[in-house]
């Protein structure tokens, strides 16, 4: 009689919400999708938003990845 | 009405043995007739009409007349209506079946939410055999391997290894820019599947990631489960993708009821109507009979013929529809009788889950008799307790009704 939640570590059901209680993990270059062309880009503090590839200046933010739990209903 | 009529009957057609007209339902043109049945006692005098096992065992006959790998069809005769309803309502609320309840998003980037996608997964009936599994107690019950089944979902889309090479302009969105431009309209009739790859997630993604004794449980290995745990068609599309959207999930799935939502019912229909009755009572002239035989549904009237006598075909009577579109022609009034045999239930079932169909009668029938224990356990409560019972009693015994007055 084991725990299938035992292996998943801090996933489990408990994790609940994936939100509550986890530390933000250390800084790491956050990447930007371009809206036009879809690049990735890096976007550097005081430098203009401005796609790399195309030049376009609209930047879509990344889904986080955190665990996020719903129920199937 | 239709009883006293019945009873002093011409023999012009006799459809088979005669039907008890007690079992009949009258069906005139805008009325309905004796629809409760009277076989209980003090109904007609002079008779013992209480129930006996004996009668009731004489009269009870169950048998399949069709059955198909997902839909069976079966008569269920000698009961009451209570009883047969009873089977429906408990095969499509109450008999469980397993089925993904939680489901933990690590990535979705399709352009279905997250909820919407939950609960379509939710939906996709599993081929795991309900009774090798428990049932979780509640939603916050510590899951185990014996109440939960674990499934991994992760599926990337990516471009069609074809599609990269007209992308000589920036090369992320090749085939995307391409027609932007509207400079090669050729790659606008490419279909779906030489321009991506995974751009459908199927119920068949689903990896089933076996925890603890479940390898041997659950596994293929065992001849009661020829399969590993799964979804039963693998063709259901879950979601659309393009190319850099991904899904990544993990899927807990467990065992419920019906009632508690409707992804764990077991069937997808379950019905049943009353065998129909047709009477004639008069022969059919000859230039009505074309017009007589297609009042009922096709193949209900035989037609004699050399005779053109017109008969009801016994077998195939269970498919009319009793329109009563005969008893709209004065030609026909009184010719003919309408009815149903009130304990006669025609029963349609298609199973959507990991049950055979012919198994599904069987287990409402479980599901029945816990019922009925848990009844009579309560009901054994009721009774006054003599003073030694009483202390008994009185500790709950973990029974699940407490109906202690007094």
């Amino acid at each position: 009689m084991s725990d299938p939640t035992a292996s998943q570590g801090t996933q489990g059901p408990t994790g609940g919400g994936g939100m509550g209680g986890m530390m933000p993990p250390p800084r790491e270059n956050m990447d930007y999708i371009c809206a036009d062309c879809g690049a990735k880009n890096e976007i550097k503090p005081r430098e203009p938003i401005r796609c790399r590839e195309c030049g376009h200046r609209i930047m879509y933010k990344k889904r986080t990845k955190r665990m996020v739990q719903f129920e199937a209903r | 009405m239709s009883k006293k009529s019945g009873s002093k009957r011409t023999k012009v057609e006799s459809q088979d043995a005669e039907v008890d007209p007690r079992r009949l339902v009258g069906i005139s043109a805008e009325r309905v007739t004796n629809i409760s049945s009277t076989d209980f006692p003090g109904h007609y005098p002079d008779e013992d009409n209480s129930w006996s096992h004996k009668k009731f065992k004489k009269n009870l006959k169950v048998e399949v007349k069709r059955l198909s790998q997902r839909s069976i069809e079966f008569d269920l005769v000698g009961v009451d209506a209570s009883i047969a309803n009873a089977f429906r309502r408990i095969m499509i609320a109450e008999v469980p079946t397993v089925c993904i309840e939680e489901v933990y998003v690590f990535d979705n980037t399709g352009v279905i939410v997250d909820e919407v996608l939950s609960h379509r997964i939710g939906l996709v009936p599993l081929n795991v055999d309900p009774s090798i599994m428990s049932m979780k107690e509640s939603g916050e019950a510590q899951a185990t391997d014996q109440n939960t089944i674990v499934f991994k979902l992760e599926l990337e889309c990516s471009w069609h290894p074809s599609m990269q090479q007209p992308s000589k302009d920036k090369g992320k969105a090749p085939a995307h820019a391409a027609s932007q431009s509207s400079a090669t309209p050729s790659t606008q009739n490419i279909p779906d599947n030489m321009r991506y790859v995974n751009y459908e997630l199927l119920s068949g993604h689903l990896v089933w990631k076996p925890v603890g004794e479940q390898e041997t449980v659950f596994g293929p290995n065992e001849a009661s489960n020829p399969q590993k745990p799964g979804p039963i068609n693998p063709n259901i599309v879950l979601a659309k993708l393009r190319p850099g959207q991904g899904v990544k999930m993990e899927l807990y799935a467990v065992k419920g009821v019906g009632k508690d939502h409707a992804k764990f019912s077991p069937v997808a229909t379950a019905t049943y109507r009353l065998l129909p009755h047709i009477k004639i009572k008069k022969p059919i002239p000859r230039e009505s009979v074309e017009k007589f035989k297609t009042c009922f549904a096709p193949g209900v009237i035989k037609v004699d013929s050399r005779t053109n006598e017109v008969s009801v075909d016994k077998v195939a009577v269970r498919k009319d529809w009793v329109s009563r579109e005969v008893l709209r022609h004065p030609e026909f009034e009184g010719v003919v009788e309408l009815g149903r045999v009130r304990d006669h239930f025609l029963f349609n079932v298609e199973s959507e889950s990991a049950y055979a169909p012919e198994r599904l009668l069987p287990e409402a029938i479980k599901v029945m008799r816990e019922k009925l224990a848990s009844i009579k356990r309560a009901a054994e409560m009721l009774a006054v307790p003599s003073a030694s019972e009483l202390i008994e009693v009185e500790k709950p015994q973990g029974a699940d009704v407490s109906m202690q007055d007094a």
